[in-house]
């Protein structure tokens, strides 16, 4: 039996069973005989399983959203189409905030209808983010909120809205008009998404009721609640959907 | 069946390859994004009747690659994060971490072969073409990664070993 000699080649080959059977006996002959390389080989074939098991439930894991509708010529011009009109969106609010700032002597612009300005453009900004909507995302939960808590200089909360149907997408930070604000996103199920603006150093620490407003397409619930301003914002539910929204971030946020 | 619908449905495997390939979730879907966007633009360079999955971690790779190139330098907003809490790490999850750990120190074209090989389980042929690099340059990486590894894993086996005996 005229053999070629072995070669390493061969047993990295002969680690990922590809080896005809006439080489792989040969190489088993081989190794029979040099038990050290025996279990150097049974080693890589270790590491292949543990590597295929440590890897593979990514392989069954549910497709994120953003792979979920890719169809994407379609996708580019929706993504386009969406950038243009908030584009617009932005203009007309910026627009809207100029012909408000040269008005500020009147007392129309109180501390809540502002917040909820800047809540619709930060939700018109955000929400239809796909690569980035958020800067942590929910499976850094904990981090998330000790990190928002940290900047806003008062202990914040990331609402479990579950029950009506939203998860936690993630948050970020944004300046606001008196200090970095929390911004937090919501998702349900069919990719709709909510935010939830929270702000600091509302004057008075009072509270007030729900109120509403309508900023371009986004719809917002505000109100506050001693030290935290909140605002609800989305642009694609009705104002009742909204609202049982909001009522549920309030009765987390308020056992 | 069509391309694009074939692209689709190779998305899990892409994603599971990007996830060895460059350990974090986020980074690892952020690659398959950008794969998947240069693979539409490229479709027409693709050649009906070769595979199509090779051809997509062609294009992974030389994504991979410029994306390297171009992110060396980390994001400093660390220094101001607040002291992680620590989640409860299961054995488990510990050792997969090990493994995520061990595979990121490889040297980039030696962690492509390995997964290329063993996750993949495409041919050292197809690997050859999907990196552009003679066959025996992959079966020298392939063996270098592998031993690497192996000392990694033996060496960390050794020194948690150590640790039980101290105590």
């Amino acid at each position: 039996m005229s053999e070629a000699p072995v070669t390493e080649s061969d047993l990295q080959a002969y680690a990922d069973g590809r080896l005809d059977p006439q080489r792989r006996q040969a190489v088993e002959a081989w190794l029979a005989a040099r038990p050290e390389e025996a279990e150097r080989i049974a080693d890589y074939r270790k590491l292949a399983e543990t590597l295929r098991g440590a890897y593979d439930p990514v392989y069954a894991e549910a497709l994120p959203r953003r792979f979920g509708r890719t169809r994407a010529p379609w996708r580019r011009f929706a993504s386009a189409a969406g950038w243009m009109t908030l584009g617009i969106l932005i203009g007309a609010l910026a627009g809207w905030e100029l012909r408000e700032t040269r008005s500020t002597l009147a007392p129309s612009a109180d501390v809540g209808t502002l917040m909820a300005r800047r809540a619709a453009v930060a939700h018109a900004t955000y929400s239809p983010e796909v690569r980035h909507p958020v800067e942590v995302g929910a499976d850094q939960e904990a981090h998330l909120v000790a990190w928002l808590s940290k900047r806003l200089g008062s202990p914040v909360r990331a609402p479990k809205l579950e029950d009506v149907g939203y998860s936690l997408v993630g948050g970020r930070l944004l300046p606001g008009d008196n200090g970095p604000v929390a911004h937090f996103m919501y998702q349900c199920s069919r990719g709709t998404r909510v935010t939830l603006y929270v702000r600091t150093d509302v004057a008075g620490n009072r509270e007030t009721a729900f109120r509403y407003a309508e900023e371009g397409k986004v719809r917002v619930f505000y109100w506050v609640d001693r030290k935290l301003g909140y605002a609800l914002s989305s642009g694609d539910i009705s104002k009742d959907d909204l609202f049982k929204v909001a009522n549920a971030v309030y009765q987390q946020l308020n056992p | 069946m069509n391309e694009a619908q074939r692209l689709v449905d190779l998305i899990p495997r892409l994603r599971r390859y990007a996830r060895a390939l460059v350990g974090d979730r986020a980074t690892a879907d952020d690659l398959v994004q950008d794969t998947l966007e240069r693979a539409w633009a490229k479709l027409h360079l693709y050649r009906r009747g070769t595979d199509l999955r090779a051809w997509l971690f062609t294009v992974m790779h030389n994504v991979h690659v410029n994306r390297v190139r171009a992110t060396r330098p980390t994001d400093l907003i660390d220094d101001e994060m607040p002291e992680l809490a620590q989640r409860a790490a299961q054995g488990d999850a510990l050792m997969v971490r090990d493994l995520d750990r061990s595979i990121a120190r490889l040297p980039e074209e030696q962690r492509a072969v390995l997964l290329l090989v063993t996750l993949e389980e495409l041919s050292y042929e197809e690997v050859a073409r999907t990196l552009d690099v003679p066959i025996g340059t992959v079966m020298s990486r392939l063996s270098r990664a592998r031993e690497k590894l192996r000392a990694m894993m033996l060496g960390q086996s050794a020194a948690s070993a150590k640790l039980k005996l101290v105590k």
